[in-house]
This record gives structure tokens, sequence and C-alpha cells, in this order.
């Protein structure tokens, strides 16, 4: 049996885990979205993964993004290192992409703001 | 003079989200704020998990202020940027006088009502003693959130966060994904202040260990910060003595509460609730001074922006429809068991079918009951399984069903089951 803390939502569920006849199951979870997390805890584990980019507006150094769905936890590094290497160089809108299908992992990383494209519609 | 319907203070989340719902209620509105873009502290929030109740949806701040931003930007509202109010005042007919100063001068509005929506501030370190030097390196979780994702100028490479609060959690991770090294967090208390999720996927999914009973006691470096002192604490967070251990690092992160900004609400005569530290109010979120409403966290610090901003449009909904009338106020008398519950009153000359109650239990409580009784007897309860004091709980309540008079005594409650 294995105890854990859901991160789905601020609830933060206690959770047993056990494994039963070769199937897991969950108790303690306050809704299908801690079953779905208890899950995929114990068989891969994911996280979401937010940070910035480089850009080379003088006004906006830096862009959040995020990843546009879960990734596994042990990639979360390796991501960040591709995230590191990127300068933004056009005035992109939250939701553009910025690298496409990151380390053929399945997801996007997303620009989370179009605080560029303000900026320059604003300095005309 | 420019006149107003109803003037918004703040344009962060509760800021936005109370001059749309005030708009909504066909009244001409102004947003002020001091800043040169509108969002608030969500602007350098870079972290997901906002707008979980309110979308559905895992967003990160500039996301969930953008959406926000978009719906104002679709209505006819007023926004001065750069603009700090100075003073506020009150005139015979009861009407609030607001003056500004911004790139162009000075300049003062008159407004019918008005939204205190100016969030928190964080605790910082004159406001914890700690002894020995005042190098450079001591910031507000908040403030290295701001080097690091408005600036992108990290501003540590080896430290050691006192406090438990989010801030400082996301923080954490933060600067460890950045490559920043973060010795441990440091809790004077014995239960953490942050999210318990935020502990997990902030702190155990990056090995940074939490030290629970633990605070910096001084502070060593001439320009920079060389090193910390820590000490454990006793059940008074008092330091033991022969407990201290040297933590050499570079910088020294404070995560030691928030605490709601209302010196223009006070400079108004706002009666302040010594629980939440923001004004009291009534169940229209209409603070002791008639006309003047207060939301978000500079109502009661909030742990999630999804409620800030449904009590926003809320007070920004009852600014707009506020007109000047008799309250008859009477006290919602909760218990020690609670740090705080909000509103702290309740005008029964007021539609009070659907009030948005607040509360933090005061200690970690398993299977309770939230009670509400008029009188001694029980009108209202609802069932938690657990309640956690970094965790606020929200309840909907009918108080028109309890009828309510002047004389009714109200009193919250929180017993086992």
């Amino acid at each position: 049996m294995k105890e854990l803390v859901c991160i789905v939502c601020p609830r933060s569920c206690k959770m047993k885990i056990e494994f039963q006849h070769g199937e897991i199951v969950v108790s303690g979870n306050g809704c299908k979205r801690g079953k779905s997390f208890a899950i995929n805890e114990t068989t891969q584990p994911k996280r979401t993964l937010c940070s910035t980019v480089k850009t080379n507006y003088k006004e906006v150094p830096v862009l959040p993004v995020r990843v546009s769905g879960e990734i596994p936890k042990d990639k979360i590094f390796d991501v960040m290192k591709q995230i590191s290497t990127v300068v933004v160089t056009e005035p992109i809108s939250c939701g553009d992409i910025i690298i496409e299908d990151v380390l053929s992992l399945g997801v996007n990383v997303i620009a989370t703001s179009s605080i560029l494209k303000e900026i320059i519609k604003e300095n005309g | 003079m420019k006149q107003y319907d109803v003037i918004v203070i703040g344009g962060g989340p509760a800021g936005i989200a109370a001059a749309v719902s005030a708009n909504d209620e066909n009244s001409k509105v102004l947003l002020i704020e001091r800043e040169a873009r509108l969002g608030g502290i969500l602007k350098q929030c870079i972290h997901d998990g906002f707008g979980l109740i309110r979308f559905g949806e895992q967003l990160s701040g500039p996301e969930y202020a953008e959406r926000y931003i978009k719906e104002l930007n679709k209505r006819d509202i007023d926004v001065l940027t750069l603009s700090f109010v100075t003073k506020i005042s009150k005139t015979k007919e009861n009407l609030f006088y607001v003056h500004i100063v911004n790139k162009k001068g000075v300049d003062t509005f008159l407004t019918k009502a008005l939204v205190l929506a100016m969030g928190c501030r964080e605790r910082t370190s004159k406001q914890i003693s700690i002894h020995g030097t005042r190098p450079s390196g001591v910031f507000t979780a908040g403030t290295a959130q701001h080097y690091t994702n408005l600036l992108g100028e990290l501003p540590t490479k080896e430290c050691v966060i006192l406090g438990s609060g989010d801030i400082g959690l996301i923080m954490a991770r933060r600067l460890t994904l950045e490559g920043a090294r973060v010795i441990g967090v440091f809790e004077a208390k014995n239960t953490p202040s942050g999210l318990t999720r935020n502990i997990h996927q902030c702190l155990y999914d990056y090995n940074i260990p939490l030290h629970l009973s633990y605070t910096v006691t001084r502070i060593f470096g001439e320009d920079r910060l060389t090193a910390v002192e820590i000490m454990k604490v006793d059940e008074n967070l008092k330091p033991i003595k022969n407990t201290e251990q040297i933590i050499k690092c570079d910088a020294l992160i404070l995560s030691v509460g928030l605490i709601p900004e209302n010196e223009v609400a006070e400079s108004l005569g706002v009666q302040l609730d010594n629980r939440t530290n923001g004004p009291v109010c009534d169940g229209q979120y209409m603070t002791l001074i008639d006309g003047v409403f207060s939301c978000g966290n500079a109502l009661h610090v909030n742990d999630l922006v999804d409620y800030v901003s449904e009590n926003a449009e809320q007070a920004g909904k009852n600014a707009a429809r506020y007109v000047n009338s008799d309250r008859c106020l009477i006290n919602i008398n909760s218990s020690d068991d609670f740090l705080y519950t909000v509103p702290q009153k309740l005008d029964i000359n007021q539609n009070n079918s659907n009030v948005i109650v607040y509360f933090r239990s005061r200690k970690n409580r398993e299977k309770t009951k939230f009670v509400i009784s008029v009188d001694g007897k029980e009108f209202f309860s609802k069932k938690y399984s657990f309640l956690r004091p970094p965790e606020m709980e929200r309840v909907e309540v009918d108080f028109n069903s309890f009828n309510l008079t002047k004389s009714s005594n109200i009193e919250f409650n929180l017993v086992n089951f």
C-alpha cells in the first residue's frame, strides 16, 4: 500500500493506493481526477512545466511559457534545457507555439502571454 | 470634474472582475491602476493552477489575467494606468472624491461607490526580527519572483527560504528549475503554511527539504549575504539554545505571510478586522463606510484567484446597485476555532439569500461540521472530512431563510462529528 497526496486541486486529498489482483485500487480521492492522478503516479508520474524564454525585446526580456500537456516527471530538466536555448524575436501571442513537439514528447511549448504583441501595438 | 457610478482602485484580478461586473449592471466605471499594465501579481505568477474552478483549466497567471483583461476591453470602462490614488474624501452628499496623480499631473474624480481592490503585500524582513548585518541578498519571495519571471535575472545561486507560504514554495521550484540550489525551506511553525499540494509538487518533487520548527536567527555578510544562522524553535516559536547552525548561502528568501493592503481604506476610516487584517464587511462586501466595498486579497488573503474573481464580481455588482439607504447591521459571532470568517456582519435590510461565506480553521481538524446557529438554534451545517488553516473554505448560505431580526444572535461554530 502506498499513500499519496493529490496535487490536482487545492483540496490536496490524502489517497491510498493498493494493488489487488494486479489492479490498482485508489481510495481517499475526492473526485475522478484524483483517481487518474494516483494511477499515473504509480505507473508513469507526469507533471506540467512552466518557465520563461528569452526575447530580444528590451521592455520584455523574458516571456512566460508552459507545456501544452503533461510530460514525464523525469524529462522536466531535459525540457528546461530546450526552453533555455530559445530566443523569441517575433511579437507572438498567448497560445503560439514556441517549441513544437518538444523532445518528441507529443506536447508543445507554448507562450502564455500576449504582452509582446501588446507592447508592439502600443509603441506603434 | 468627471463623475462615475463606481471607481475601482487596483487593476489586479479583483479590480478587473469588479469593474467588469459593475459595468454589466450599466454603471459608469473607472478603474485605477498604479502599474503600467493590468493584471496585478498574476503577471509574474507564470506557474499554472489558476482557473481550475472558473474555467476548468489549469492556466498560468498571465493567461488567467489576459482572459479577464479581454472581457474588460470589450466594455466601455475607463482605465487609468500609471496612476496613483493619493487621497479619498467623502462629500456631504455621501459621494467620494478620488484624488490621483499620474504623468499628466493631479486629477480628481467624483463617484457614488468605491471598490477597494488593492490586493495584499508581503511581510518583509523588517517585520520579522532577524539579527545580524543588512547585506543585499534578502528578498521576499515575490521580489525573487519578479526578478526571475519578469526581468529574467536569477537573484540567487544558493539560497535558504524562510517560511512555507505558497509563493515561497512556488519559488523554491522555480529557482531549482533555473539552476539555483535551494538548500531548504525553514518554517517556524510545526505545520506548513502553504497548500499541501505545493509542498508535494514544489518541494518533494525536487528533493528540497522542509524543516518544520526552525527559524533563521541571524544574517551574515557585508555587501552580499554570505550565510544565515538557523535555530530550532519550541512550541512558542522561541529559539532553543545550542541548536545554532550556520548555513552558507548567497540569499535568504522570505515567505512569511501576506497582509491585505488597506492604507487608503484606513484613511477613509474603514474599520478593519484584526483576524483578516482587511475591512469588516457585510454580506454585500460593503465595509462599515456606506458606499465603500472591498474585495479580493484586500478583504482577506485568498489562496485561489478563482475565489478572488468570484468575490470581486459580487462586490462590483453590489457597488453598481448601491443606493444610499439605512443599514441594519447585525454581528456574526464566530468562535475562536476559526482563524477568520468573512463577512463579519449582515445588513438585514439587504437580500441575503445567497451570501458567500469564506472561512479558515485555526487548526488542522478532521471530521468537522461548520454550523450556523441563530439564537442557539442550528439553521445550517456542512460537514468536512478535514480542515486545514492554509486551505480556505467557501460556503453559500441563504440567510433570508433564517428570518433574521435586528436582535438575532448569529453564531458560526466548528464542531467535531
